[in-house]
């Protein structure tokens, strides 16, 4: 089956600045939730953005984006205005932030479904109430005109979901769905991500540094570091046999896996390009001899 | 909708300068509409028996040099001043939200050119640029309100292109737009609503200075044309016989001081509703 997400070579950059993203190669399957791992400024979230066709003006996208086959590269504005919401979807990492302090959460919701369909006002809202029950809102019917300040901080992230499926997009992209949230929450979000993903059959791109929520719910995962993709695994793989060291190094800096009272393992703070290209090299080796 | 309205009326609470200034607008706005019924005599006619009268009971604030009721002068003078001043912000707004919401939302070239634009028309002293509209369109109160327009374009549309900036970088722009939101809607449905707080107070408080400016141009004539009463005309009409009829001058120039302490007190209580950061100062 043809992949939902086909990423071929694609490099961002801003300005004349260095590239942000540099050849990064990934297909996402039907159903699968992909992991994308790494430091802040790997770029992960520029990539995510840059399927979304959303990168501030001054970034220069090339390469290939498809979703369900079709190019997204190079599309207009209005193009990718239509597609955003409907066939792709995005959650980002605080909830609070993402939804209009001023405006209901219910009107919210209906907003997405509007925008894409000719439906009426009465049938928007009550298509936002049946959202909202979906995804564990309690008493949805008349919480639908409190604004977002009323709802905790995992309340708000399940409206963001709720809004970013209302029309049942292909592809959902989470940008560090959990950051901003406590444990338990971030464990009963997930668990709603993977519960849509089984009833919906919604691709999940999950955008993470958390190596404990990669474990959790990704099928596969990307590494990524300076832009680049370094290794593409499964879930167990990369826990159990990490291709690349700076995987490796990710993996010792876990504290969740460390000895009570050892030193945690730091990343070297800054990997100079020739151990990354001598890392890469022989990754590459290891890919060949199979 | 009713849940900005609530949190509005729970800012409004407490808030004795907004309450003081609506009060007293309300009060000279109420004389300037109903000043055909509520003054006593007719503005424009002379009465030569009663050349600068003294306030008397039936002339509370006396009458000027050809004997007309400063009182029925001055409730229709707030008439003209209060309509000028006002149409002229409220004009100004209406180019300047929009300027303002495009310069902030897009930014690049779009930004440059309008603020570019408004620089232009900000280096040229206020008092200059409507003295010259007036050369050209010639004297009157509409002239006076467009001038008045004009000069706080560049002032209002950069307090709305900065609210628009910090706005914009909101994730709720962001998310908007990844809901498939068009950047009309974006702008209308959720910068605006969030970016307009200090533009609102920045005009309340250039309304005060509105009425004064207007006040300003009438007393040189340049605004309001006489027989129509104007504050700022009465104030130029006083200017002679202040030392023999000083209730000439004196109550035109109080009404004009009421009116800015009223726009004053309801910038200054919006602005402790609205924008607490004081994004407008």
């Amino acid at each position: 089956m043809s992949p939902v997400l086909d990423i071929a070579q694609a490099g961002v950059r801003f300005g004349t600045g260095p590239a942000a993203v540099k050849d990064v190669s990934l297909r996402v399957a039907q159903g699968e939730i992909f992991g994308l791992v790494g430091e802040s400024g790997s770029g992960k979230s520029t990539i995510a953005n840059a399927v979304m066709g959303l990168l501030p003006a001054t970034a220069r996208l090339d390469g290939s984006i498809r979703l369900n086959g079709e190019e997204l590269v190079g599309l207009s504005e209005s193009a990718l205005r239509v597609r955003r919401g409907d066939e792709m979807a995005m959650i980002f990492q605080d909830a609070s932030a993402s939804l209009d302090p001023t405006w209901s959460v219910g009107d919210q919701i209906a907003e997405t479904i509007r925008a894409h369909r000719p439906v009426s006002r009465a049938e928007a809202r009550a298509r936002a109430i049946a959202l909202m029950g979906e995804v564990g809102i309690a008493d949805a019917a008349r919480r639908y005109r409190d604004v977002p300040h009323r709802f905790s901080g995992g309340m708000r992230q399940r409206i963001v979901i709720a809004a970013a499926l209302a029309n049942h997009p292909k592809l959902l992209i989470a940008d560090e769905p959990t950051t901003a949230l406590d444990v338990t929450i971030q464990a009963q979000i997930l668990e709603l991500i993977d519960r849509l993903r089984r009833d919906h059959g919604t691709t999940v791109l999950l955008i993470t540094h958390d190596l404990g929520v990669v474990g959790q719910v990704c099928d596969r995962v990307g590494v990524m570091y300076r832009g680049e993709l370094l290794e593409v695994a499964t879930t167990e793989d990369l826990f159990t046999r990490p291709a690349h060291p700076y995987t490796r190094a990710l993996l010792a800096a876990n504290p969740a896996g460390a000895v009570r009272g050892s030193r945690l393992p730091v990343i070297p703070q800054e990997w100079s390009t020739e151990s990354l290209d001598a890392a890469n090299a022989a990754r590459d080796r290891r890919a060949a001899h199979g | 909708m009713s849940a900005a309205v609530e949190i509005r009326a729970r800012r409004g609470r407490r808030n004795p300068a907004l309450i003081v200034g609506l009060a007293l607008l309300g009060l000279l706005g109420g004389i300037a509409v109903f000043a055909p019924y509520l003054a006593p005599f007719d503005p424009e006619s002379y009465d030569i028996q009663q050349i600068m009268g003294a306030p008397s009971w039936t002339h509370p604030f006396g009458s000027d040099v050809l004997g007309r009721d400063v009182m029925s002068r001055i409730f229709h003078g707030l008439r003209v001043s209060l309509l000028v001043s006002l149409s002229a912000v409220a004009a100004s707004l209406l180019v300047a939200v929009p300027l303002g919401l495009l310069a902030g939302y897009f930014g690049s070239w779009v930004d440059s050119a309008i603020s570019r634009f408004l620089d232009m028309i900000l280096v040229l002293p206020a008092m200059l640029l409507a003295i010259t509209f007036i050369a050209i369109l010639g004297p009157g109160s509409a002239v006076a309100a467009l001038a008045i327009a004009v000069i706080y374009l560049p002032i209002l549309a950069r307090v709305m292109r900065t609210s628009t900036l910090v706005v914009t970088r909101n994730d709720y722009v962001l998310g908007a737009r990844a809901r498939g939101a068009s950047h009309l809607r974006v702008i209308v449905g959720h910068v605006a609503p969030n970016a307009l707080g200090p533009v609102i107070v920045q005009a309340s408080v250039l309304s005060a200075f509105a009425m004064q400016l207007e006040a300003g141009l009438s007393f040189l004539g340049l605004g309001t044309q006489p027989p129509t009463p104007s504050l700022g005309g009465m104030l130029s009409d006083g200017r002679d016989v202040l030392t023999v009829a000083p209730w000439v001058e004196i109550f035109p120039g109080l009404a004009i001081m009421a009116a800015v302490l009223a726009f004053t007190f309801i910038g200054a209580g919006l602005r402790e509703a609205f924008d607490p950061a004081g994004v407008s100062e």
